[in-house]
């Protein structure tokens, strides 16, 4: 039997079980008329909504125009992975916590599961999430390296505590269980301060692509130094110099200078609608996007309607969460005239999104592919069509 | 101990906390944060690490040498292994197509391990740990010694006849590691 998802069975006792929608049922010219599909085992996305990830060699971004709300679905959550997504066994997984500490200490899955537990819904961004240099490119080509979920683990302040780390341990270095076995070192202060060894995404054990069974997760922090699979943190008295946060993941600034453990992810903003692919009529549009900052909240979001020479107050939708995408909403009525559009934010330090002129005059001509966070704007033609503005800079 | 596990167990209902000590009936208490009850020194959950599990993942190699194996590597030796492990992907000269690994005379500024490494020691942990791409974790520390000396040679930071060891890798200079420096960003008005 075709089948959109899976199938309807019969019981043994003529009972209808869903195990999947049939294709058939998307042709009936009124729903109405017949009867739908029972309870299922697992709830399906509808056969009519299309929501994909555009996957890459080495990542895989999420469609950040299609989302309406502030939490992105698990399986759409965005990917980086430096050699795979590994098949890790929960039964065997183990994370061992040794170097200058008291008590060097192996835990299994369940050992974490039994410690005091901690949920928070925050932002996980790549800090290499920008692209620019064409018109045909959506929020996903853009930004799409950025995604939310409630993580839920223990915090590693209460590990530290429990393995008793050392008073001269400043770093500590984190590794993931992947085919990479990527590590990061990361400074002591932000495990104490709000670190979590997560076990959930979203109420459900973490999708293996985000780390399954158990990663780190630092709030706020770039994406890369949220080790996946994690199975090892090694405390000590400095950096351990890995490649990824030596010739990766640093970024050329002013003088031929280098800006390494470049941690904190900026505040940054997006309008995903109006946005390419979509078209637009004139008329009354409400201007919608998310904004976030690795620093805290989100203080506003303004938007321009005439290539950023006034800027208006747009509405924060609540929650407003610290170091979470926040949506915001602009009622905007468009004459059908061609212009650009764009949203800036400003976080709860003060710090203001830049253009990437601001950008480019900060860091100059050097200036690196990391933590690149521009005013992006959107072109509307008289005809409906919205493009990218591209930015060039290299 | 038993005391305090008990405590952390207590159900939060109705904004009270029930409080259950061993033997006794539940205890109405003003409602309290999970996070805001003590925590005890420990909560002796996990099994002590042995040496042995540490010894089986502990392979990371710090700036000063902290880690590298007993062992030594060359040039020579390294070009060979190079050549049948490395070269299908980072050409036969270290050009690329993948990651360009040595110096690029008409483009001095692209990133390479002559350009843009700042620590020497980074390429020792890296090979091993990760590398070769499709087969990581397969080559042998001496081999790893040898493909180091080989690539450090390529970017013409030692010299041909040059011996890697533990002491030595540490203290081949790297062009790159003056120009790191670390974040200097803080959030507020100013763009960095």
């Amino acid at each position: 039997m075709a089948t959109a998802a899976v199938a309807i069975l019969k019981t043994s006792f003529a009972k209808a079980v869903q195990t999947g929608v049939p294709v058939s049922f998307f042709k009936v010219d009124d729903p109405a008329k017949v009867p739908g599909t029972p309870p299922g085992e697992i709830g399906t996305r509808s056969h009519f909504e299309k929501l994909i990830k555009k996957p890459s060699d080495i990542s895989s971004r999420s469609p950040l125009q299609d989302f309406h709300g502030i939490i992105t679905p698990s399986d759409l959550h965005f990917e980086r992975h430096h050699n795979g997504v590994p098949a890790i066994d929960p039964a065997t997984y183990k994370l061992v916590i040794h170097g200058m500490v008291e008590r060097p200490v192996v835990f299994t899955l369940a050992d974490l599961k039994r410690f005091p537990g901690v949920s928070r819904i925050a932002f996980l961004e790549c800090s290499g999430n920008f692209r620019s240099g064409k018109e045909e490119l959506s929020p996903q080509d853009i930004c799409g390296l950025t995604s939310q979920s409630e993580w839920t683990g223990v915090r590693l302040s209460t590990l530290f505590r429990e393995v008793g780390v050392r008073p001269g341990a400043s770093w500590f270095l984190a590794e993931g269980g992947d085919a990479a076995l990527m590590t990061r070192s990361i400074p002591v202060t932000k495990g104490w301060d709000d670190a979590i060894i997560a076990y959930a995404q979203n109420g459900e054990a973490l999708r293996p692509e985000q780390g399954y069974p158990v990663r780190l997760f630092l709030p706020g922090w770039e994406g890369n130094t949220n080790v996946k699979w994690l199975r090892r943190l090694e405390l000590g008295d400095s950096p351990w110099q890995t490649r990824e946060e030596t010739s990766k993941y640093t970024e050329g600034i002013r003088d031929g200078k280098i800006r390494q453990f470049s941690f904190d992810m900026d505040a940054r903003s997006i309008i995903t609608f109006p946005a390419f692919p979509a078209t637009v009529e004139r008329g009354w549009i409400e201007i919608k996007g998310l904004a976030w900052s690795g620093r805290g909240k989100v203080r506003k979001v303004e938007i321009s309607t005439n290539g950023g020479k006034t800027w208006a107050i747009a509405e924060l939708q609540e929650p407003v969460l610290d170091k979470a995408h926040v949506r915001f909403r602009y009622l905007w009525h468009w004459n059908g005239t061609e212009t650009v559009i764009s949203s800036r934010v400003t976080d709860d330090t003060g710090y203001t999104q830049p253009t990437m002129q601001q950008l480019l005059a900060a860091r100059g001509p050097e200036m690196g592919g990391y933590h690149l966070n521009p005013v992006t704007g959107w072109l509307l033609k008289p005809d409906g069509r919205v493009l990218h503005k591209p930015e060039s800079w290299r | 101990m038993r005391i305090s596990l008990l405590l952390l167990s207590g159900l939060i209902l109705s904004g009270t906390v029930f409080r259950q000590y061993a033997g006794t009936r539940p205890e109405r208490i003003p409602a309290l944060r999970a996070d805001s009850l003590v925590l005890p020194a420990r909560f002796c959950i996990g099994r002590p690490a042995t040496p042995a599990d540490i010894r089986a993942w502990d392979i990371d190699i710090k700036p000063d040498g902290t880690g590298l194996p007993a062992g030594s590597g060359n040039a020579v030796s390294g070009q060979a292994i190079y050549r049948a492990k490395c070269a299908a992907c980072h050409g036969l000269q270290g050009e690329g197509p993948q990651n360009r690994l040595v110096r690029n005379p008409q483009k001095p500024k692209e990133k390479t391990i002559g350009t843009y490494w700042p620590y020497a020691t980074t390429l020792f942990d890296y090979i091993r740990r990760s590398m070769p791409f499709n087969a990581p974790g397969s080559l042998s520390d001496q081999e790893v010694y040898h493909l180091t000396a080989f690539l450090l040679r390529a970017n013409g930071l030692i010299d041909s006849t040059a011996t890697l060891n533990a002491k030595s890798l540490p203290a081949v200079s790297m062009p790159a590691r003056p120009l790191f420096v670390p974040d200097d960003r803080t959030g507020g008005a100013v763009v960095k």
